[in-house]
């Protein structure tokens, strides 16, 4: 079957796309399998200077997902375009998409610039949405106008299709859709995590070392899709759901309310293979709900209702 | 190599209050070392439990866990036959290839069992080993008998309910030994970096994934950053110091 889509010109064997953050650069995975079998991956959101990231513990259980606050730790752009992207062509043909993160306009634009020139990467994901980093991250991507000026920054130096990853934590997802693809923005991709805590009851003590961290899994799953139902009905670019998926019948789910391919993020740390299953399984889940070409789900949502 | 395991529990006994030990049957290939670990998957919990192999042959494994939340709680009421998916094998392990005149090993409190397949490994190498045993009080003891087994076993207690009163690094005489294993809670780690001794420590952290790609149990080590779970969680004296 043809699970192939196209996201404004980026044709995908399938719509699956590891999200940043739970694939790294690829490595890991391709010891334990094909990787060339996805639509696409997302690297490990990368900044234009190496970083640490935050203190331990950076990660909390909670029902049905997780807190993370790991806080963009990263070997730096260059880093990632001599040493880990010739490792990663050895073992994988296909391309990724450059998540790109920062703390002022000039780092984002800087790291955006590097990594888009490259050949392996055939979309920029602008993460104006990390909430582990005080400077940047979710501080621009929760206010329009900011969000906006930086995309526009951005798109000037980009070489390739620039997406916007939003972050859940505002008011009104959709308005920010709006401002940043005015600004030139080619596609979407959302939710980035949701803020959330975990706390000790024993001690008292919140259970990460930073208090307020990213929650994700399968319990943001409803809050996703009813985000990106409202994004990808407002906006007229391709929008890439993700959030909580840990199925084939997720990935309908989200292409059902408008998104045109997917992220799987968490569920690819406590189950490594999880998005070969899903490609595998994708055909069978199809033909059970009696679509022949997975193009016709996009966004069947709306016209059910009509 | 990394699979995901089925195995069947043949025995899950308990050894003192809190710590039981589970025996696993099944596909061992992966395992290479002491001092690796799996990851545990339980049902309604959202992350595995990484905990590390104590011992293990070609028909299975066997674990020590503490209880300590719910889902070691979980793990304690399962019986034998009951089946349980694991990651299989995970971090790097101890290099027992070092030679030394005089090896201690150390643990401390549920850090001990991964101690125990290397002392066999290195006493069938005919290494001179000494197992160095710390524990908080004589009631959380176990193992003891397992390990004199194998090795001249020294035990210590915080409050001096059992063997020598203090922590475990009180068992070390100066100059006694040339080189150490250690796995146990971080000050004790901290202890043995300080004596200056050449060895190797065996971390642990809250961890999301185990295999080295959420970031989340990250360490500053001399050689750089390293994930405790994929690039340890044995790390060397010379880069922890």
């Amino acid at each position: 079957m043809d699970l192939s889509v196209n996201l404004g010109g980026i044709k995908l064997d399938n719509p699956v796309i590891p999200a940043s953050g739970t694939f790294g650069y690829g490595l890991e995975f391709a010891e334990l399998y094909d990787i060339n079998i996805l639509g696409s991956f997302s690297i490990k959101g990368t900044t234009l200077e190496p970083r640490f990231g935050n203190p331990l513990p950076r990660i909390a259980e909670t029902p049905s997902g997780m807190l993370n606050s790991v806080g963009l730790q990263n070997p730096g752009a260059e880093a990632v375009v001599k040493e880990y992207f010739p490792r990663l062509k050895k073992v994988y043909r296909k391309k990724v998409f450059a998540n790109v993160g920062g703390h002022d306009e000039e780092s984002y634009v800087a790291a955006a610039e590097i990594l888009s020139k490259e050949d392996i990467v055939c979309a920029v994901e602008l993460n104006i949405s990390c909430p582990n980093v005080k400077a940047g991250g979710m501080a621009f991507g929760t206010d329009p106008d900011k969000a906006a000026a930086i995309t526009a920054a951005v798109k000037k130096v980009c070489r390739k299709p620039l997406f916007v990853k939003l972050s859940p934590n505002v008011t009104s997802v959709k308005d920010i859709a709006l401002k940043v693809v005015d600004a030139g923005a080619d596609g979407i991709t959302l939710i980035n995590t949701l803020l959330g805590m975990a706390v000790d009851w024993k001690t008292g003590r919140a259970i990460t070392a930073v208090p307020h961290a990213g929650l994700s899994g399968a319990a943001v799953k409803p809050v996703a899709l009813r985000m990106v139902h409202e994004v990808a009905s407002a906006v007229s670019v391709p929008v890439i759901g993700m959030g909580g998926i840990e199925s084939a019948k997720d990935v309908l789910e989200f292409m059902s309310v408008g998104a045109s391919a997917v992220m799987v993020g968490s569920k690819n740390l406590t189950d490594p293979f999880i998005c070969k299953k899903i490609i595998e399984d994708l055909p069978a889940v199809l033909s059970e709900a009696g679509v022949q070409d997975i193009k016709s789900v996009i966004g069947r949502t709306d016209r059910c209702a009509k | 190599m990394i699979k995901d395991v089925i195995y069947t529990i043949s025995s899950n006994l308990q050894l003192n209050s809190s710590v039981f030990e589970m025996r696993l049957d099944g596909d061992t290939a992966p395992l290479n070392k002491s001092g690796q670990f799996i990851d545990i998957a339980l049902s309604g919990k959202y992350l595995r439990r990484p905990i590390s192999v104590c011992d293990y042959d070609e028909n299975g494994l066997t674990i020590i866990y503490k209880v300590v939340g719910e889902g070691t709680k979980q793990m304690s009421n399962m019986q034998k036959g009951e089946k349980l998916s694991a990651l299989c094998a995970l971090g790097n392990g101890f290099d027992d290839s070092v030679t030394a005149k005089k090896i201690a090993l150390v643990g401390g409190g549920v850090g001990l069992p991964p101690l125990y397949g290397l002392a066999k490994r290195l006493k069938s190498q005919g290494k001179n080993i000494t197992v160095l045993a710390g524990f908080n009080t004589a009631a959380d003891m176990y193992y003891i008998n397992e390990f004199s087994s194998l090795a001249p076993t020294r035990v210590a207690t915080a409050d001096g309910s059992a063997g020598t009163k203090g922590f475990v690094t009180a068992l070390m005489d100066e100059g006694e030994f040339d080189y150490f294993y250690a796995c146990g809670p971080e000050p004790m780690l901290n202890a043995l970096l300080k004596t200056g001794l050449d060895g190797q420590l065996s971390y642990e952290a809250r961890m999301a994934c185990g295999f080295g790609v959420c970031m989340g149990c990250s360490c500053k080590t001399k050689l750089g950053a390293k994930r405790i779970c994929k690039d340890g969680p044995v790390m060397t004296a010379k880069e922890m110091r």
